[in-house]
């Protein structure tokens, strides 16, 4: 599905938003009121660039727009490899993105993501994974890595990874299992107006700042261990 | 020189507890769900893999120089350092232990090449957990200080984890990157990255050159107790900053003069020469105190 009709789907009403080196950035209407729509298109590879476009955007908006929701769209293939990227510690640009979408949350910006196509690695980490909440598109790819790739680096048999997948979330590849564990709301079978006005209405009146994707992946049954063990090391009484 | 040169404890072949211990005041270290009272990862078991009691990491409270810290420590003799979903519960919970108790910092001893593959869903959800929490502990006025120089390096998301902390002590030895070199040159060719160039290797992901850039606020020895003094002196003179987009744009306006100067290169020798070394050949050959020097007289 093209950008544009993703776009058209979501936003009924009106969007303005231009594309730049795979960039998304623009506002869009929605019952709620007008939104910041930004994200990365075309299976972008995450570099400095992509990342310090993307923070500057929640820049502006924090400034000039206070309060206005976020909605970002995620279409990444992960980070960009090359030498020369991680020269420059590109694991610091996507940080201070990351930590441009935090601040947004402190200042009272509601935000939700929403994976169009593809979420991989640490150009998901970097915003998708940072909104409040995360949402997913019926035939988006969701993974750190493909089974193919990932029997290479882990010299597992790809059958035998193949086989565990089919009953474990911990590891299987896709959206699915991200909404078991707690870190996708929901998958939505097409990119739809009233769902998206129907999460941002939900997001207005969640707490802020409380990551409950722990518990999320717990009540689901993808996450069983994680949510105890963090409790337990929360409360656990100084010992002797 | 030589007499301390034996009172060396390296860093980089200590375990994590052995780094902790060390760390923090004698005998004021205090492990929270140490190995006897939590169980291996049973998903590796599912793998036939053996696992280790602690998962990899040790989370603890103690003091330095009296006082109160939080530590948390991963071991990277344990695959690698990798996040599972045991290994980041357990510092996702001491994070957030510490919004509630305020110690005087969190120490974070990075050894880490990112995602537990095995668990890898579980891996990356845990460590955008750990994103939220570190930005969570400093916007409660707690400094979150990252550790760095083990033999794993802080990669993938735990690269990015440590640039969102407080502030970075690396040793010369130590590596913070996102991708590792294998990866790239995997996946881009030997001719991009050749991974078993280890002087190159170093060049573009190690301590030095770090340090050198502005990436990490110190440049400390290969030794326990130069980690040490390094934190106690950092704490010291460091005041949490509440999250403000003033913070944020000075950081953006130095990412963008930055990658304006530097996008082109693929060594740090060009960087340093750039940065006004004269010598930036001889970058790998300093040692830590020279090597201090020569930053802080360079042009700023």
């Amino acid at each position: 599905m093209s950008l544009n009709d993703i776009l058209d789907s979501l936003f009924p009403a009106g969007h303005a938003v231009a594309v730049n080196n795979k960039v998304i950035s623009g506002e869009a209407t929605t019952a709620q009121g007008t939104v910041a729509v930004l994200g990365t298109t075309d299976a972008a590879a995450i570099d400095h660039a992509m990342a310090l476009a993307l923070s500057a955007y929640i820049l502006d908006t924090i400034e000039q727009h206070p309060g206005r929701p976020l909605v970002y769209l995620v279409d990444t293939s992960g980070q960009a490899l090359s030498r020369s990227q991680e020269l420059l510690c590109l694991n610091g640009s996507l940080a201070h993105l990351a930590q441009c979408v935090d601040l947004a949350r402190r200042q009272g910006h509601a935000s939700l993501s929403l994976v169009t196509a593809n979420a991989v690695s640490g150009g998901f980490l970097s915003f998708g994974l940072m909104a409040d909440r995360a949402y997913a598109l019926a035939d988006a790819q969701v993974r750190v890595m493909d089974l193919r790739a990932m029997a290479r680096v882990t010299k597992i048999a790809h059958e035998r990874l193949i086989e565990l997948a089919a009953d474990s979330p911990i590891f299987a590849p896709g959206a699915e299992s991200y909404v078991r564990m707690g870190a996708i709301e929901a998958i939505w079978p097409a990119p739809s107006a009233s769902l998206l006005e129907a999460a941002l209405a939900a997001g207005g009146l969640a707490a802020p700042a409380s990551d409950q994707r722990q518990y999320s992946g717990l009540l689901r049954g993808g996450r069983q261990l994680a949510a105890g063990i963090a409790k337990t090391v929360q409360n656990a009484a100084r010992g002797a | 020189m030589i007499a301390s040169l034996a009172a060396r404890h390296s860093w980089f072949e200590a375990t994590a507890r052995a780094r902790v211990a060390g760390l923090l005041d004698p005998g004021s270290f205090s492990e929270i769900l140490p190995p006897a009272e939590s169980s291996p990862s049973p998903h590796l078991a599912l793998l036939d893999l053996p696992g280790a009691f602690d998962d990899g990491v040790v989370v603890c409270y103690g003091q330095l120089e009296k006082k109160p810290i939080f530590a948390i420590a991963q071991e990277g003799q344990f695959m690698g350092g990798s996040v599972g979903e045991i290994h980041g519960a357990k510092i996702v919970g001491m994070l957030r232990r510490a919004v509630k108790e305020k110690p005087a910092a969190v120490l974070f001893l990075i050894d880490s090449g990112g995602v537990r593959l095995h668990e890898a869903n579980a891996g990356l959800i845990a460590i955008s957990e750990i994103m939220r929490a570190v930005l969570d502990v400093r916007a409660a006025g707690v400094p979150v200080i990252a550790l760095v120089g083990g033999s794993c390096g802080a990669f993938g998301g735990m690269g990015i984890v440590a640039k969102l902390c407080s502030a970075i002590l690396i040793s010369e030895e130590g590596r913070l990157a996102l991708s590792g070199p294998e990866v790239i040159e995997t996946v881009a060719g030997v001719e991009e990255f050749d991974s078993k160039d280890r002087a190159l290797v170093w060049r573009v992901t190690g301590g030095k050159h770090r340090y050198l850039m502005g990436d990490c606020a110190m440049l400390v020895d290969d030794d326990i107790a130069a980690f040490r003094s390094g934190a106690a002196e950092f704490l010291a003179g460091w005041s949490e900053p509440a999250p403000s987009v003033a913070h944020l744009r000075a950081g953006q306006q130095a990412l963008e003069n930055r990658l304006a100067a530097y996008a082109s290169y693929r060594d740090g020798l060009q960087v340093w020469a750039a940065l006004g070394i004269a010598e930036p050949e001889s970058v790998p050959l300093l040692d830590r105190d020279a090597l201090v020097a020569l930053k802080e007289g360079l042009p700023t």
